[in-house]
């Protein structure tokens, strides 16, 4: 037989993907700022802004970055912010429980979705999209059994902890001179601490390697001695753990809990993760990439809240088009790589 | 050479509802042996490997390892691995998106704190890549490692997890040259450690190039165990396919040849043909009213040749002439419009629907040639399904019930029935009588014939040879992914069919 | 052993409409018991009136959406959840037309004819979308649809630029509602024409078998000559298409295009009656009138449910248990389960004798 020709190529395709994002994101921010630079886009401000408003997104995009390296995916998590939001304003404003508790109400029902659906899709082996559909349906409608109207936050606690500024030592200077520090709330520092987390989780330790080796071909981790169908339960608790956590941050800054909220905020999610360089098919994706990806996220949604004149629809279809792009891109190498191997 | 015993199975059986898998099996391994394993599909070789490896249960007979005092009984692959068996397949079963250095140690990862130490795993792999020379670094990941590579990482995996016993199932099937004599250094030098391998492959030339023993089995049964230095090519053949040297009694049924001698455009003609990576490429003329067969063990590329035929693999080169008009194809409908049709070589993946009635499978064929917007009535499905049913006389409870609820046989005239429906020129026929009963075999051999008689050329693949020299009036004799000969005529018969099979005039005669 | 002939209890529940049917029945008796009045049918103002009435009556974009969701899933094993913002795209784009861009109107501005083309073409176009992701790139057919699921309605509002067109037009108000003097709904007319059209196109070509082919084994399929990509690609045209013709009869009832609401959570009630409908949610042969009857049942478990007083906002809870029960059902190793359980009873049940 002929002699093939080895090509030499330390060309990575995934981490290519990862640097597209982080200079997709720097472009949009840049760009923000030149464009924007007369209503403030070039302030510390906006960015830390930009950690503020997407805490819960960073914190949901981590756990959907879990599940979807083991090649499953939750649609449910808009629902349960929804859920959650609802009943922690329900158990503080009609029930008059202290916030502590409705925080850990909060954990408990990400937990709850966690295992229920994590059972249905390890051990029963039905597909995650129909069963997350499902949580999806049940939390919103279950948000309107709760309460048809909207609640709103009223509880000092609860309030003072929202609004409870931390002060950075940087800042910018106004018109006039005074010097305006810029601050982030400790949502955001919840936020970042559970990224460190999850990444040092996905890095370093067995869990998380197992999480890529199952999405990477499963019956080759089943084969080497990989739990699997106990690591793809595990996946998908964590994951609801951390929608719920994730909620919780919601409800501080949307302080109120109503039927509509955080509609659509799954595709947000998963475009945060798919932009980040998480791969549909699993076995690829990293938590600092879909941090970028949410980053993206805040920052068109930014651009276009500081445009003023757009609908913000648009922001929904400009990070659906995005989406729409790098699904396409993930398919042309996935291709690339076949013909490559055959 | 006195090595020490590793491993014996005896009087291994095992059997499925229907089917007697293995009887009577025995397997003897050494110590720094590479030991060849061989047989036809259906020999029972993948059943004995499962048996060993603990997927199966085995029902009679004993393991011993090492000459422990007590027999084992792997209940499962991890206890397997733990007793110090482990298995590398074809798949090579790693995980792409991994490191090498990780595929290594997935599983049983060095720690520190708690944590994975990777600069350890690294170095670790470093050193155990370097002891079997293969030519990887640990951070690579292990989707860009060439097939040969990656098939070397999962045995230095096995054997860093201390193996005495290493399987290897079909690991060149995939390989270039090259890559498999990588691939034999890797496995000296583990016969050298003291390893005892056990190579399943249906490559001769490599059997004879590296491996110690040999033990073949054939429909289940043991045939015997042998040294290679004392097999010839032409007697290993025999004993696969099961015919003594000495037995050349031949039943070629009468029947006319050489009707459609006048005909001197061939109905197929291919120059050249061929696919890369899995039949190189080759001539080929098939005249009417021709059978002609193709032979060779199993993946000497057979199927591989009438996929190309038939466009179900496209090929990479050469022409095809159809009744002397250029023929472009690239998909079965462009062939099945050229009046082809292809009866594939597995049938329960490629060839039956399942769910699908016994008369929507017989007439799909057609129909799909006719295109979307002429459907067939209902009356006239019915007939064809009729007719089939009875002229290939297919034990159905009627022509509604689900195909998948007819035994193997049954479903295999349904498929026949199917291109008999479409009225072809041209015929392929891979491996139709595999997994049949005596009394269906023969039916579909007298069939083939009385097709040829009425002027239908047809390729007839099998690995029964004595099959095909009943009904081949030529045959091809592949080899190893390529066409190394053409026999017809007075060359028919069991011994040169045998040889040019076996060939390689440099080792054994 | 001789076979006995099959007796008519046998043959009536393998029958693979039994399951369907019977849940139905179940349904409707529910309803009747709480409501006894349920099958009363009358006629005032020339028009008919009663429960039964208004639970086919709007039944009707489900029964469409459900056809077009049997093939997708037949075809490619998947589903299409997209079909409810498809529709608010349809309609956006036929009540814009017709109302020239402005918010509202009482007179057509550009004809109807073009309006409902456009929208079906839009609609269309939706589907092929979604057909080229799945079929041609092999990307799983919720992911791919979940990009019209999430962008659609925000496509239908730019249409409508932000605001809920109307069209207060007589003739436009037909589609959803009564064709001169007859009695009956026009959107159960459309419905039924359209199934009946389907089918017929189904069973006059060789569409079906053909989709049914290519859902159960693909390889085998195209090596017996049929091109499975295509054959996919139209089923997720042909589902486009259908929500385009709900679309249009969803905003024919409210005469107008609300992006937000038309079409809410029907995508959900189209998987469900398909899976209802007794078809196989991973592909394969289908049966459309299984799908119809399945999603009469759950217009009608909605109406039970409103009675019940259960919102349309909590709706969703109830069909989302449902959906998990039946694919719970289906799956196969639920189905193991059954068959270890059945095996083991009927050995204990024969005393144990095999060895």
């Amino acid at each position: 037989m002929k002699q093939r020709r080895k090509e030499k190529r330390t060309f990575n395709g995934n981490t290519f993907l990862l640097v597209i994002t982080i200079g997709l994101f720097l472009a949009m921010y840049i760009a923000g700022m030149v464009v924007f630079s007369d209503k403030g886009f070039g302030k510390p401000q906006m960015f830390l802004n930009l950690l503020i408003s997407n805490a819960g997104l960073i914190v949901i995009g981590c756990g959907l970055t879990i599940v979807m390296v083991t090649g499953g995916i939750d649609i449910s998590v808009g629902s349960v912010i929804a859920l959650v939001c609802m009943v922690m304003a329900d158990l503080m404003e009609n029930k008059g429980v202290s916030p502590y508790a409705a925080v850990l109400a909060a954990l408990l029902i990400g937990l709850a979705f966690g295992v229920v659906q994590g059972f249905l899709i390890s051990y029963l082996n039905i597909q995650p999209f129909i069963v997350t559909l499902a949580g999806m349906f049940f939390g919103r409608g279950l948000t309107a059994v709760v309460s048809k109207e909207m609640i709103s936050i009223k509880n000092g606690l609860f309030q003072s902890w929202a609004k409870c500024r931390i002060y950075m030592p940087f800042g910018s200077y106004s018109n006039k001179g005074k010097f305006h520090p810029a601050y982030i709330y400790p949502t955001v520092v919840i936020a970042l601490v559970v990224l460190i987390l999850i990444i040092v989780m996905m890095k370093y330790s067995k869990f998380g390697r197992q999480l890529y080796a199952i999405g990477g071909n499963q019956q080759s981790a089943l084969m080497m001695g990989l739990n699997v169908k106990r690591t793809k339960f595990l996946a998908y608790v964590l994951d609801g753990f951390l929608a719920g956590l994730g909620s919780f941050l919601f409800c501080l800054n949307s302080l109120a809990g109503f039927v509509e909220q955080a509609k659509g905020f799954e595709m947000d999610a998963i475009s945060a993760s798919v932009i980040g360089g998480t791969l549909l098919t699993g076995g690829v994706g990293t938590p600092i990439g879909t941090f970028f990806g949410a980053l993206i996220k805040g920052t068109i949604s930014s651009l276009i809240t500081t445009q003023g004149t757009l609908s913000s629809w648009w922001v929904r279809i400009a990070l659906s088009v995005l989406l729409c792009f790098f699904i396409v891109l993930q398919s042309v190498f996935a291709a690339m790589k076949r013909k490559k191997h055959s | 050479m006195n090595q020490k015993i590793l491993l014996t199975m005896k009087d291994i059986s095992k059997s499925f509802p229907g089917v007697l898998a293995l009887q009577h099996v025995q397997f003897t391994l050494r110590k720094g042996e590479i030991h060849a394993l061989m047989g036809e599909n259906g020999a029972g070789k993948s059943t004995l490997i499962k048996v060993l490896t603990g997927v199966y249960q085995l029902e009679s007979g004993e393991i011993r390892m090492d000459g422990a005092a007590r027999p084992i009984v792997n209940h499962s692959p991890q206890e397997a691995q733990a007793n110090g068996i482990s298995t590398v397949y074809q798949e090579v079963n790693l995980c792409p998106n991994l490191t090498v250095a990780e595929n290594l140690f997935l599983g049983r990862e060095p720690r520190r704190f708690g944590m994975i130490d990777w600069k350890t795993m690294n170095r670790k792999s470093e050193a155990l890549l370097k002891s079997l020379e293969i030519p990887v670094a640990p951070a690579a990941m292990l989707e860009e490692c060439s097939l040969a590579i990656q098939q070397m990482i999962a045995i230095a995996r096995a054997v860093d997890m201390r193996c005495k016993v290493l399987i290897l199932d079909e690991p060149t099937s995939s390989l270039d040259d090259d890559e498999v004599e990588k691939l034999f250094a890797l496995m000296r030098k583990l016969k050298a450690e003291g390893v005892g391998i056990l190579f399943v492959t249906h490559f001769l030339e490599q059997v004879y190039a590296v491996c110690d023993r040999i033990t073949v089995l054939r429909n289940g049964g043991f045939v015997g165990e042998y040294e290679t230095k004392d097999l010839p090519r032409v007697m290993l053949v025999a004993k696969m396919l099961g015919k003594d040297l000495d037995d050349l009694a031949e039943i070629k049924s009468a029947h006319s040849e050489h009707r459609f001698e006048e005909e001197k455009v061939p109905v197929i003609s291919a120059r050249q043909l061929g696919h890369r990576g899995t039949i190189k490429p080759f001539d080929l003329d098939i005249r009417k009213g021709e059978v002609v067969g193709l032979t060779g063990l199993l993946g000497s590329g057979r199927s591989e040749m009438v996929r190309v035929l038939y466009g179900a693999d496209r090929p990479d080169c050469g022409k095809l002439m159809v009744r002397g008009r250029k023929a472009k194809i690239s998909k079965p409908l462009d062939a099945m419009k050229l009046g082809m049709g292809y009866l594939p070589e597995n049938r329960q993946r490629d060839g039956i629907i399942a769910e699908l009635s016994v008369r929507e499978n017989i007439i799909i064929a057609l129909q799909a040639k006719r295109g979307m917007c002429r459907l067939m009535s209902r009356r006239e499905m019915d007939e064809a399904a009729d007719r089939y049913i009875d002229l290939l006389q297919i034990k159905t409870a009627g022509r509604e019930t689900p195909v998948k609820s007819l035994s193997g046989g049954n479903q295999q005239k349904v498929i026949i029935g199917r291109w008999l429906l479409t009225h072809p020129d041209y015929l392929i026929l891979d491996e139709p009588t595999r997994g049949i009963d005596i009394g269906t075999k023969t039916a579909i051999q007298k069939l083939v014939l009385s097709l040829a008689d009425q002027g239908m050329a047809v390729t007839f693949i099998s690995a029964e040879v004595e099959e095909m020299l009943r009904t081949c009036s030529r045959m091809l004799v592949l080899r190893d992914g390529r066409k190394v000969g053409e026999l017809s005529g007075d060359e028919l018969n069991q011994e040169t069919v045998m040889q040019t099979i076996a060939g390689g005039g440099e080792d054994d005669g | 052993m001789a076979e006995t002939k099959p007796s008519v209890w046998k043959k009536i529940t393998s029958n693979r409409l039994f399951l369907p049917v019977v849940c139905l029945l179940v349904v409707l008796l529910i309803n009747v018991i709480r409501t006894p009045a349920f099958f009363q049918i009358s006629i005032r103002n020339g028009v008919l009136y009663g429960y039964i009435v208004d639970v086919v009556n709007r039944a009707s974009e489900l029964v469409i959406l459900a056809v077009g969701m049997t093939l997708v899933t037949a075809a490619s094993g998947g589903q299409d959840i997209s079909v409810g913002a498809v529709m608010a795209v349809a309609a956006a784009v036929c009540c814009q037309i017709l109302s020239g861009g402005k918010v509202t109107t009482s007179a057509f501005q550009n004809p109807l004819l073009l309006a409902i083309v456009a929208a079906l073409a839009a609609s269309a176009l939706c589907g092929a979308f979604n057909g080229f992701l799945v079929a041609r790139l092999k990307i799983q057919p919720m992911v791919a649809t979940l990009i019209l699921f999430t962008a659609g309605r925000g496509i239908a509002q730019l249409v409508t630029q932000g605001q809920i067109t109307y069209v207060r037009v007589g003739t436009y108000q037909v589609i959803g509602g009564y064709i001169a003097s007859c009695p009956i709904p026009t959107p159960i007319f459309i419905a039924i024409g359209t199934a009946l059209l389907v089918y017929l196109v189904l069973n006059k070509t060789a569409l079906g078998l053909s989709i049914e082919s290519v859902g159960i084994n693909g390889s085998a399929s195209r090596l017996v000559g049929l091109n499975s990509t295509m054959i996919q690609f139209l089923t997720y045209v042909l589902c486009g298409l259908l929500a385009g013709v709900a679309g249009i009869v969803a905003s024919s009832r409210i005469y107008s295009a609300d992006a937000n609401n038309i079409g809410l959570n029907l995508e959900m009630d189209a998987i469900l009656a398909v899976a209802l409908g007794g078809n196989f949610l991973g592909g394969g042969k289908f049966s459309l009138m299984g799908s119809v009857i399945g999603a009469f049942t759950i217009q009608a478990l909605t109406t039970t449910l409103y009675a019940m007083n259960v919102s349309g906002d909590q709706l969703p809870v109830y069909k989302a248990i449902a959906v998990v029960i039946i694919v719970t059902l289906q799956s196969p190793v639920f189905q193991e389960f059954l068959k270890a359980r059945k095996v083991r009873r009927r050995r204990t049940a024969e005393g144990g004798s095999c060895g």
